[in-house]
């Protein structure tokens, strides 16, 4: 294929949709799958079947449209309106849109989302443009809306010097959590010598409560791929590896299938849009390490191995894959590339803040009324997202904190709602912008008890390589857990202090050097609810169990360390 | 090969472009504590005891696995940095049942001597009392668990030197532990040839010869560096 | 090698050494490695195989790979132990996964976790002594919208009490044959 095919592809597959009196998109996601949104397409179908309406409406199986918590979704789509999208679409009420929007303009206001609700209006979509708009498992829905434009664009009009540099210029930076300048990485590794070099997308989206990259992958595959080639095409590499949570099997299943598509039309493979570009990808499977999303780790994992790290420098742009000059990003990363090509530099950097440019997405979760997947222009502030476009928290709890970052990250307190979203202010609240999940926590959750919580993950996570991340983590687990369930004394809060530093600054990776994030920031922000569990035995949220009392009561002559502690009687007993 | 100059406790030192900072700071005579380190054996950077500052980083980098560069200005012996090596210690002695005084090792323990040296004098931290097996179905040798530090030296020396491989790590996190084969008993496995490198290079006393009584082993690592010169170079040094 | 005799005559006497033996399931193993050319990088590739094949990774499974893509045993052993997906149990005939996600455990997922303990004295990552259910905890399965979620024989299920759970458990225990496979 080449570019006017390409171009023919567009305008064959506009014209098809636009045939149609009406689209009726159903969200196909996996959130969406959970809640039943496979019975409402089949319910859909069948009613227009019935209406005699198969050859005027068509029923597209969709990628996420956001509001997840309020799911199924559908849009309904109709040249010359506006899309109406519906929530909680029951078979039954997919039969009354047919009924009733479809075959008279009548929509059924119950399960309508205003279309000005802020969820919607403040967001603004730039990676996520054609999820939930694009049947993802169709190469020409994707093409039809500019897809692979941007890659014929880059290897006619580009040498690889100007991609890098288009990208330097736009500001744009690495979306997997550390925010590193992509343009200069890329040129990094351009400027590597190697007689092979290889492009890496890392899918291995580890932090609870994150699902930014499945949502991608899941609903706009050609999206990534296309990055990945133009990445690709500037870096000098002919290989790509696209590195998949085992946790996401619709999203790997997607994604070979838009490999082999793009394949079949020329977009991948030997001699890329008819240029003497060759780029293959394929798709690797994690098995469930959270360590994996550490790019040494990951390499370790794609050559088959123990998924451990090593130490950089050198870094995986001078030896990486099989030694090999290596291009790693995140998922959201490379789906950032096309639109930049496509619109220019200065497009980009019109969004976001002076040092954060673009924008960002986020998985909002927790005690908030509408959880789902934003993306949102960097510099929002944090009170936005959870006041309005989540719309607040429901059942009239107070908003206690915000945690960003997962367990590499921190909880934010609501004196710090007007921050805005951005790399450097995130950073200096002790949190860290990570790759985008938000768990928002109600005056019921316990600080000490969250901390408590990620600290397990990362002890649970830790590879065991370093000692004080595989030792450290176990320790400070353990000192939680005496202050969570009421055995802890203040000599145990310091000791949890200076593991928090040790760990943070001798650990190997940033798995363990970030480990302690989630409790130096809790205590810097809520200290008092620590020491209301040590001084007064009390958990203030009411979440903790307090029915252990500290050893050295029950042992008043012998100061006895709590291996015994583990075995203390309940007080009062 | 270049030189490159760079500080090192306020003093200009100059070392070779390539090698590593820890052979570096040997030269020059300053004791750095390692434990997963062995001369002749690859880095792994896992113990973080050689973890040095440099200006300029708020980071800390492991020695072995830092290679020098020009004008590197490195400080080996802060005080916070010694600090962090006695609580790291305190961490591996609480990590697994590292008792001394029944150890056939005891008085000849790199662990035990580096707790001496870095004025590690108590632990801190809840012992975790792990319940670790023995192997002693090796017709020569022992491995005791619970005194393994996961330093990897018998991995590496099993593979890089013997070339067998009969050594892994299992697991993850706290829950590693170095098993043969498919984590069979070490005397069922016939891929081990018996030639007890790495019994030799076991920092501590989870690898040691069978039958030998509190504080009755020593160990020596001086056939790394015969076997190394002799297989590079085809010379074999006897000093 | 000492190790390739050693394997060979251990997976001789096993009934799934020579897989001539009829079982159609090491083709799925061999399609694999004849894919991925029987390189030693693909070894976590193989061991998604053959685990979806066997739905453990046995002994004998090990071996086969091992010898197959010419690595240690200690080598495949440590691969399949690091990662968490591997299993060298059999698993019981129906299983419950629980989501131990920030949102999921914001929702109190770990009340479900020990109404289940409870019930059937397992924890997760075991199996009941009958062979007839499983408990696994899962790190944030990415629909964070439904939780506290948790996924009965390959079904996800949002928004469930604990004690909702068990009646869910229950009724499928019940039942002979797990609805769908397990995911």
């Amino acid at each position: 294929m080449n570019r006017v095919e390409l171009q023919n592809m567009a305008q064959a597959e506009t014209e098809r949709q636009n045939a149609f009196r009406c689209r009726l998109l159903c969200c196909a996601s996996t959130p969406c799958l959970s809640s039943g949104s496979t019975a409402v397409s089949e319910a859909m179908k069948q009613a227009l079947t019935d209406g005699n309406l198969d050859a005027e409406v068509e029923v597209v199986a969709t990628g996420c449209m956001g509001p997840c918590s309020r799911g199924p979704l559908v849009t309904v789509k109709m040249p010359g309106q506006e899309d109406v999208v519906y929530e909680k679409v029951t078979p039954e009420v997919a039969k009354e849109i047919v009924a009733k929007h479809v075959t008279q303009s009548k929509p059924v206001s119950e399960n309508v989302l205003p279309a000005d609700m802020p969820f919607f209006v403040k967001q603004k979509k730039v990676v996520l443009a054609n999820s939930g708009q694009i049947d993802p498992e169709r190469l020409e829905d994707y093409v039809a809306r500019g897809g692979y434009a941007a890659l014929a664009h880059a290897l006619r009009e580009m040498t690889p010097e100007e991609v890098c540099a288009t990208l330097t210029k736009s500001g744009l930076r690495g979306r997997g959590g550390a925010g590193y300048p992509t343009g200069i990485k890329w040129d990094l590794v351009r400027k590597s010598e190697g007689d092979k070099k290889y492009v890496v997308a890392n899918g291995d989206e580890g932090d609870p409560g994150a699902y930014m990259d499945r949502t991608m992958m899941e609903s706009d595959p050609h999206r990534l791929l296309e990055g990945m080639a133009i990445a690709g095409y500037a870096v000098g590499a002919d290989q790509g590896y696209l590195y998949v949570r085992g946790e996401y099997p619709i999203a790997a299943q997607r994604l070979q299938r838009a490999i082999r598509a793009a394949e079949r039309r020329g977009l991948l493979g030997s001699r890329v849009l008819e240029s003497n570009f060759n780029f293959r990808i394929d798709v690797r499977i994690g098995a469930g390490a959270f360590v994996c999303g550490e790019e040494t780790a990951l390499m370790a994992s794609i050559m088959g191995r123990r998924g451990q790290p090593v130490p950089r420098p050198p870094y995986p742009s001078e030896r990486g894959l099989w030694g090999k000059p290596t291009l790693i990003n995140n998922v959201e990363t490379y789906g950032s590339i096309a639109p930049i090509i496509l619109n220019g530099p200065e497009w980009f950097s019109g969004i976001g803040t002076e040092k954060s440019k673009g924008t960002k997405i986020f998985a909002l979760a927790g005690n908030i009324d509408t959880t789902g997947l934003i993306e949102v222009p960097m510099g929002i502030t944090l009170r936005e997202i959870v006041y309005d476009i989540a719309n607040g928290i429901p059942d009239g709890y107070a908003f206690k904190a915000a945690q960003t970052g997962g367990p590499s990250g921190g909880c934010i307190p609501s004196q710090f709602l007007d921050t805005p979203v951005d790399y450097e202010s995130l950073g200096a609240l002790g949190s860290i912008m990570g790759s985008g999940g938000l768990v928002v926590m109600d005056e019921r959750s316990c600080m000490a008890d969250v901390a408590k919580y990620f600290i397990e993950f990362c002890m649970d996570e830790s590879c065991g390589k370093c000692v004080p991340c595989r030792v450290g983590t176990v320790q400070m687990h353990r000192l939680l857990e005496r202050i969570t369930d009421g055995s802890a004394t203040f000599e145990d809060l310091e000791t949890l202090e200076e593991l928090c530093v040790l760990v943070r600054d001798t650990s190997l990776c940033g798995l363990g050097q970030n480990a302690p994030n989630p409790v130096i920031s809790t205590l810097r922000y809520f200290r008092e609810e620590y020491e209301a569990h040590i001084k007064e035995r009390r958990c203030p949220a009411g979440a903790c169990e307090m029915n252990r009392i500290p050893v050295q009561e029950l042992n008043t002559n012998s100061r006895v360390y709590s291996q015994n502690g583990a075995q203390a009687e309940p007080a009062q007993a | 090969m270049p030189v490159v100059t760079l500080t090192v406790n306020d003093e200009l030192v100059s070392g070779q472009s390539g090698q590593s900072l820890l052979s570096l700071l040997k030269e020059l005579g300053i004791e750095m504590p390692t434990l997963c380190h062995l001369e002749g054996l690859s880095d792994r950077g896992g113990c973080r005891l050689c973890m040095v500052e440099l200006q300029g980083s708020k980071r800390l980098f492991a020695a072995c696995v830092t290679p020098v560069q020009e004008g590197m200005v490195v400080y080996t012996h802060t005080e916070r940095l010694n600090n962090y090596r006695r609580m790291i210690l305190e961490l591996l002695f609480a990590e697994r049942n590292h008792v001394c005084a029944v150890c056939v090792q005891n008085g000849h323990c790199e662990l035990q001597t580096q707790a001496a040296k870095n004025g590690m004098d108590s632990v801190r931290y809840d012992y975790l009392v792990p319940d670790l097996p023995m192997d002693a179905s090796h017709e020569r040798y022992v491995l005791d668990h619970n005194r393994c530090i996961l330093c990897t030296r018998c991995v590496r020396v099993c593979d890089e030197i013997e070339g067998a491989h009969v050594w892994d790590l299992m697991g993850r996190g706290v829950n590693s532990r170095v098993i043969a084969g498919l984590n069979q008993p070490w005397g069922d496995s016939d891929s081990c040839t018996k030639c007890g490198k790495c019994v030799q290079v076991c920092p501590t006393g989870a690898l040691t010869l069978r039958g030998s009584t509190v504080a009755e082993m020593e160990k020596q690592h001086d056939f790394l560096k015969w076997i190394l010169t002799g297989r590079e170079k085809k010379q074999w040094d006897y000093s | 090698m000492a190790a390739r005799p050693a394997a060979a005559r251990r997976s001789a006497d096993g009934a799934s050494a020579e897989h001539p033996s009829g079982d159609a399931r090491f083709k799925m193993i061999d399609r694999t490695l004849k894919r991925f050319q029987y390189q030693q990088d693909a070894l976590i590739e193989v061991l998604h195989t053959a685990q979806e094949s066997f739905g453990y990774l046995s002994e004998d499974l090990m071996i086969y790979v091992a010898q197959q893509l010419k690595l240690p045993m200690s080598w495949v052993y440590g691969v399949a132990t690091f990662y968490h997906f591997f299993t060298l149990e059999p698993q019981g005939e129906h299983s419950c996964t629980i989501c131990m996600g920030t949102a999921c455990y914001v929702k109190r997922a770990a009340e479900i976790v020990a109404k289940l303990q409870d019930e059937y004295g397992i924890e997760p990552g075991e199996t009941t002594p009958d062979g007839k259910f499983s408990v696994a905890a899962a790190r944030c399965l990415g629909s964070c919208g439904l939780a506290p979620v948790i996924v009965l024989d390959g079904e996800v299920m949002g928004r469930l009490s604990p004690d909702e759970v068990l009646d869910q458990v229950k009724e499928r225990l019940a039942s002979k044959k797990p609805q769908s496979v397990p995911a």
